[in-house]
């Protein structure tokens, strides 16, 4: 990947990397991941379990190695395991405290840490994985293929539309679990049938972010969005674009360099969501949005 | 099965070479523990795990979980930076840790709903960073040697606690057992700025100070174990006994006294296993052996509930834990 040069003929450019299978499929995993990290993650946010996404996503790597292990692809591995994680997590009966909360967050660490062990295991017992743990790890873009392009884009079309069903009540439940639960809003359920959205959303996106950087695809665009807007749509459709602006621009540097695609499309996340708050705390200063 | 565990101090005379040992270990120096490698791993290991352990208790306590996991990804990046400019690796260890713990202090700003997403979002981002030293390491050694591609990164994210040198242990064993002694000296005024922050400082506790103080002590204990279970696994460390001891008792110093027990014997348990199992790495069975326990913890909690509600959590069943954990090594 070293040798190919970026010319600053733009054009040119886009020709030369179009003319690669591999790289048009990557940027269109990297649309679908995108579009729905940016809805997923957007109500992750507002509900404030973003340590449980980044458990469900680190979830993917022992599910990639796993696969490996016993011969499946791993498209199979990541969704298998990161669904069976969201299942345990909504599950098991919540110890008092919401959120990100002590002994919560205990299990929720708890569970992390062991089967980002158990990942370990697999990469140690099955010597010859291809690309190694970093791809796993960090992501990588190398080698979609339009099969698994059309997984993804299944299973995020799927996602959608539960989401597009649950959409108004989570909304609701979120915002104001008390109220919801009061007015008969099935606060419980919604929580568990958010927390399997969550576990395919991290199956998805770790595919393309790698495990351990699905936060900055999931949470970063998402939290930027709200940052800019409180209002649900502009807030979603702003996530969206986002999102997927993180992950082309990521695709694009990520050719051209030998840095992992992981570190641009976490650099440009972070800095946008910085940016984004340094503009709503100046805003905020010179009076111009109330507090 | 009456005394074949020793005690810490002589498995740190057993470590040190002390001849005091011969006469009470004769069994277990004759076996296992003639490897300096594992003299050397059970003796960091100790420490770390004990500081780990006291060090989560307060992280569960304050709810700062997300910051303790925080801090064990940035290591990772520490490092690999140290690596990659070409100093020595604990140096980025520390000095990484030390420094995004201070500025997840100032993040949070002493304050007790702290921002996963400002957290997040940091972390995440100095992973991505560790990934670009990374890079730049293997990039500028794949000149030299070839074939060496993750090693480095491998073994700082899982740790290699059977690979400690002499040297690396004696630190590993001092680091941990100040961060112990730093936790025990806190603990009184840490307790009660954690449970009543505003009535602490009323009371003209330092409130905010013990905060960054325990930030950094959490940065020193995170930046010691990812030397040894590596900075993916240190969660296991920090979490799982804490929140086992959460479980068990709500009594604050025998709480605190339990998750570093639980974490001690827990890594006993895991070196052993990695020890008598070929092939299964020791970071995986430590990491697994603190599942367990907190599993255990919560089953046996479940069952008390259900058992005698009017009693209230009493710490019956911490003793009959430590049992099964403890004697493993």
């Amino acid at each position: 990947m070293t040798s190919v040069v970026f010319s600053w003929n733009l054009v040119a450019d886009f020709r030369d990397m179009w003319a690669y299978p591999f790289m048009v499929n990557a940027f269109r995993a990297g649309a679908v991941v995108a579009v729905l990290a940016g809805c997923v993650g957007w109500f992750t946010v507002l509900r404030r379990e973003t340590f449980a996404g980044h458990t469900l996503s680190a979830v993917g790597f022992p599910g990639a190695a796993g696969a490996a292990l016993v011969g499946v692809g791993s498209t199979a591995g990541y969704f298998g395991f990161c669904l069976a994680a969201a299942l345990v997590l909504a599950v098991l009966p919540a110890p008092a405290g919401r959120g990100s909360g002590g002994p919560r967050a205990a299990l929720t660490g708890t569970v992390q840490a062991f089967l980002l062990a158990c990942g370990y295991l697999f990469t140690a017992l099955y010597k010859g994985l291809l690309g190694g743990v970093d791809a796993l790890l960090f992501g990588s873009f190398l080698g979609i293929t339009a099969t698994q392009v059309a997984v993804l884009a299944a299973v995020a079309a799927a996602v959608l539309a539960v989401l597009a069903v649950v959409g108004r009540p989570l909304l609701f439940a979120s915002a104001d679990p008390d109220v919801a639960a009061a007015r008969g809003v099935p606060v419980r359920a919604l929580g568990a049938v958010f927390l399997l959205l969550l576990g395919a959303t991290a199956a998805e996106v770790g595919q393309i972010t790698g495990s351990l950087l699905v936060f900055a695809l999931l949470v970063m665009p998402a939290a930027t969005a709200q940052q800019l807007t409180a209002r649900p749509a502009r807030g979603l459709l702003l996530s969206v674009l986002l999102a997927l602006a993180a992950t082309w621009l990521g695709l694009l540097a990520a050719y051209y360099s030998p840095c992992p695609i992981g570190f641009y499309v976490s650099t440009f996340s972070f800095g946008g969501y910085v940016l984004a708050r340094a503009a709503r705390t100046a805003a905020r200063r010179f009076g111009a949005v109330p507090a | 099965m009456t005394p074949p565990l020793p005690s810490p101090a002589v498995l740190l005379a057993t470590a040190a070479g002390h001849p005091l040992h011969r006469l009470a270990l004769d069994p277990l120096t004759a076996g296992p523990l003639a490897h300096p490698y594992l003299r050397y791993a059970l003796l960091a290991g100790t420490a770390i795990a004990a500081a780990a352990g006291l060090v989560g208790y307060f992280l569960v306590l304050r709810a700062q979980v997300f910051t303790g996991d925080a801090l064990s990804h940035t290591a990772f990046t520490g490092a690999l930076a140290a690596l990659a400019l070409g100093y020595d690796l604990r140096m980025g260890l520390y000095a990484g840790c030390v420094a995004v713990a201070l500025l997840l202090g100032a993040l949070g700003r002493g304050a007790r709903t702290a921002d996963d997403v400002a957290i997040g979002g940091l972390f995440s981002w100095a992973l991505g960073l560790g990934v670009f030293f990374l890079t730049l390491y293997t990039s500028g050694h794949a000149a030299g040697r070839s074939g060496t591609d993750g090693g480095a990164g491998t073994s700082v994210l899982f740790g290699s606690v059977f690979g400690l040198s002499a040297g690396q242990a004696y630190t590993a064993a001092a680091v941990g057992a100040g961060v112990c002694a730093a936790t025990a000296v806190l603990a009184r005024p840490l307790l009660f700025a954690s449970v009543d922050p505003e009535v602490a400082a009323a009371r003209g506790v330092p409130v905010r100070l013990l905060g960054y103080g325990f930030l950094v002590l959490v940065g020193l204990c995170a930046a010691e174990a990812t030397q040894a279970v590596g900075s993916l696994l240190l969660l296991g460390l920090l979490a799982a006994p804490a929140g086992a001891a959460h479980r068990l008792t709500a009594r604050p110093y025998r709480a605190l006294a339990l998750a570093g027990a639980l974490g001690v014997a827990e890594l006993w348990t895991g070196l052993a296993l990695g020890y008598a199992v070929p092939g299964l790495p020791p970071s995986f069975a430590i990491t697994a052996t603190a599942t367990a326990g907190y599993a255990a913890a919560y089953g046996v909690a479940a069952v008390r509930r259900r058992g005698g509600e009017g009693r209230g959590p009493r710490t019956a069943g911490s003793g009959g834990l430590r049992g099964p954990g403890g004697l493993g090594g």
